[in-house]
């Protein structure tokens, strides 16, 4: 079937348009059948499977045999192929880098009909491409890469409350030297003196003496079964959200033993909790600052967001420790910010003046996120990177065989 | 439990075969793909089934080969405890009506030759002093129906060999599980769309293990179907000329 298709798409969970089709040519390929594990080496932890395999699928079977992907993004709701496209990071990007880091090699259909193996050793042009590479050079068939071990399955998790962005910057930069887990939440309508303020989240596996000797229940799934009418998320309601959540952190340090879902993924626990924003949904804006950008960038584009009075529900900020291996992989060292904002009339407009100061702070954004940047803005943010993903797709798909709606939009295709 | 599957690389057969290795059964996989029972094999494996899940190629579409294919799995497995047959073929009753042979062949695996291949396994499991015979057949073999005229035929022809295969043998020990699935999302119904209470091949898998295990004779899956098909049966005539359900 990956011989007529234009493009492949695993869960759907990316927030913008990468998985979508273009106009032209409405078929998407659904990897999610694709989803057989094909090796498992217990000495190593050398795994290999169909593309189509997801993560939370990986999570149930392997993580009981002390294993666990080395790298994990927000959502368990993610095919491994997906994974690779999006070069996906996790709470560890400061030390474990990129799931791409991690990915020996990828069997992929390419442009020419061909199937073929690629690694860092063989084709490594393409294999650079394809990770971080939104599924533009060929269809990923098969993923291979070595499986972290872990002691437990609970995380001891400490959580210290932020007074501002500055504060915070600092803060994880200090955390990144200690934990191999960090993240932090933002009260993003906070302004002032107060701007940034929010809750440092560090964490590590919890041995296994430490930890329960049970495994961790799986609780109650609920999920939203309706779309909420739009006006229920108003600046009211989202300020009272980040205030009391800002406020269940009323001591200024606290830990303990978490089980590791809550930890990961927080927003898996309510399926379907897009429906909060409405019928027209939201869209996520996530950035990453370089480190060269001093200690106020983080402050500058939060600015931005307040100044036009933009309210995101969820803000999250994150240190970047190194840049992945694919041409066009999201991250740098630096300091990330994702925000998730409704779409409303001036969302275009927000994102521009984001974009805006992004541009001149030297940064970028993730396209797993993006529906709204701009082709002009894209090409100043990626630069020479562009270039080079170009001409290897030049070398691959010279006739642009692979496109998606983002594609279109960002590349031009 | 000691398996023989035919079709386990697809669909419910896959969700079935994966509840059985991560209980720990182990199995013996028959079907038409080479490539795709090995990979088949190897996820299984991984999953639980033991260090390497052994295969042989069987079509449906091939009688010979039935005879020994299962020889094959009882000698493998050192015995025979359960057969699951959950191959099987499907078109839609428009491409049917376009092409004779494509309907002959439809009748051929999904009636003729499944029969054949349940006779070849009852005949192992009463040799092995009974079993399980588990074996996927629909709903659409419930009443005549419009979208469903020829494949339902030929599984309303394989669901009554079932049932006297049970009243016949169920004191030797065979237990027949009948298993009529509706809708289940899967790639043999990938590209129709898909109508309310359309189920997850999953869900399915549970519901049709737990029959295997208590030998439940007769399972709709998902549930709801039970009910949907009871309504259909009772429907007067005049009202099924009208729908096209």
């Amino acid at each position: 079937m990956s011989a007529d298709v234009h493009l492949s798409r695993g869960l759907g969970r990316s927030y913008g348009d990468a998985s979508l089709p273009p106009e032209d040519q409405p078929d998407v390929l659904n990897t999610t059948f694709a989803d057989r594990i094909l090796s498992l080496d217990e000495e190593t932890g050398r795994f290999r499977a169909e593309s189509g395999l997801a993560l939370s699928e990986l999570n149930r079977l392997l993580m009981p045999r002390g294993y666990f992907a080395p790298v994990s993004p927000g959502t368990k709701f993610v095919t491994l192929g997906g994974m690779v496209a999006a070069d996906v990071h996790g709470k560890n990007q400061h030390n474990a880098g990129n799931f791409g880091n991690h990915v020996t090699s990828l069997k992929m259909r390419v442009a020419d009909g061909r199937v073929l193996e690629c690694s860092p050793g063989q084709h490594p042009d393409l294999f650079r491409a394809t990770i971080g590479g939104m599924g533009l050079t060929g269809h990923i068939l098969e993923v291979e890469f070595g499986l972290g071990q872990i002691p437990s399955q609970w995380i001891w998790q400490e959580n210290r409350r932020i007074h501002d962005i500055d504060e915070f910057q600092d803060a994880l930069e200090d955390a990144s030297q200690q934990w191999p887990y960090t993240m932090g939440w933002i009260d993003c309508l906070a302004r002032g003196k107060n701007m940034g303020r929010g809750i440092l989240t560090t964490g590590r596996w919890a041995d296994a003496d430490q930890a329960p000797s049970q495994p961790p229940k799986q609780g109650l799934q609920p999920s939203l079964r309706f779309d909420w009418p739009s006006w229920v998320l108003n600046g009211l309601t989202i300020r009272v959200f980040n205030e009391l959540f800002y406020r269940k952190q009323w001591r200024r340090h606290s830990s303990g033993i978490v089980n590791y879902e809550p930890f990961y993924y927080p927003l898996d626990a309510l399926r379907s909790w897009n429906r909060m924003y409405g019928k027209r949904g939201f869209t996520q804006y996530q950035c990453v600052l370089p480190r060269e950008a001093g200690r106020g960038s983080a402050r500058r584009v939060l600015e931005v967001l307040t100044a036009r009075g933009g309210a995101s529900f969820l803000c999250v900020i994150k240190d970047f420790g190194r840049e992945s291996r694919g041409v066009l992989s999201f991250p740098r060292p630096g300091i990330t910010l994702a925000l998730d904002i409704a779409v409303r009339d001036d969302t275009q407009e927000l994102i521009d003046a984001l974009n805006e100061q992004v541009l001149q702070e030297g940064g970028r954004v993730y396209l797993a996120k993006d529906s709204f940047t701009r082709r002009e803005h894209f090409e100043a943010m990626e630069g020479p990177r562009l270039d080079e993903f170009r001409a290897i797709r030049d070398r691959w798909d010279p006739n642009r065989r692979f496109r998606s709606a983002q594609s279109v939009r960002l590349l031009g295709d | 439990m000691r398996v023989a599957f035919l079709g386990a690389t697809k669909g419910m057969g896959r969700a079935l075969a994966r509840l059985m290795a991560e209980r720990g059964d182990t199995m013996y996989l028959l079907g038409r793909n080479d490539v795709d029972l090995e990979r088949s094999a190897a996820d299984l494996s991984v999953r639980g089934a033991g260090d390497s899940v052994r295969w042989a190629v069987c079509d449906l579409d091939q009688p010979e080969m039935f005879v020994p294919a299962i020889a094959a799995a009882r000698e493998a497995l050192g015995g025979l405890d359960a057969v699951v047959v959950t191959a099987g073929m499907f078109a839609t009753q428009e491409e049917l009506e376009l092409d004779p042979a494509l309907t002959e062949r439809l009748l051929r695996i999904d009636f003729s030759n499944t029969v054949v291949f349940c006779e070849v396994a009852k005949k192992a499991l009463l040799e092995e002093g009974g079993g399980a015979l588990c074996v996927f057949s629909s709903v659409a073999g419930e009443r005549g129906r419009k979208p469903v005229i020829l494949y339902g035929a030929a599984k309303a022809g394989l669901t009554h060999y079932l049932e006297g295969l049970d009243h016949k043998h169920h004191a030797d020990g065979l237990r027949v599980v009948t298993v009529k699935p509706g809708f289940v999302k899967t790639t043999m119904t990938a590209g129709l769309e898909p109508p309310p209470f359309a189920g997850e091949p999953e869900a399915v898998a549970r519901r049709v293990l737990r029959a295997i295990d208590r030998g439940t004779p007769v399972v709709y899956a998902p549930s709801p179907w039970r009910l949907i098909m009871a309504v259909i049966r009772a429907l007067p005539r005049v009202i099924m000329r009208r729908i096209n359900f």
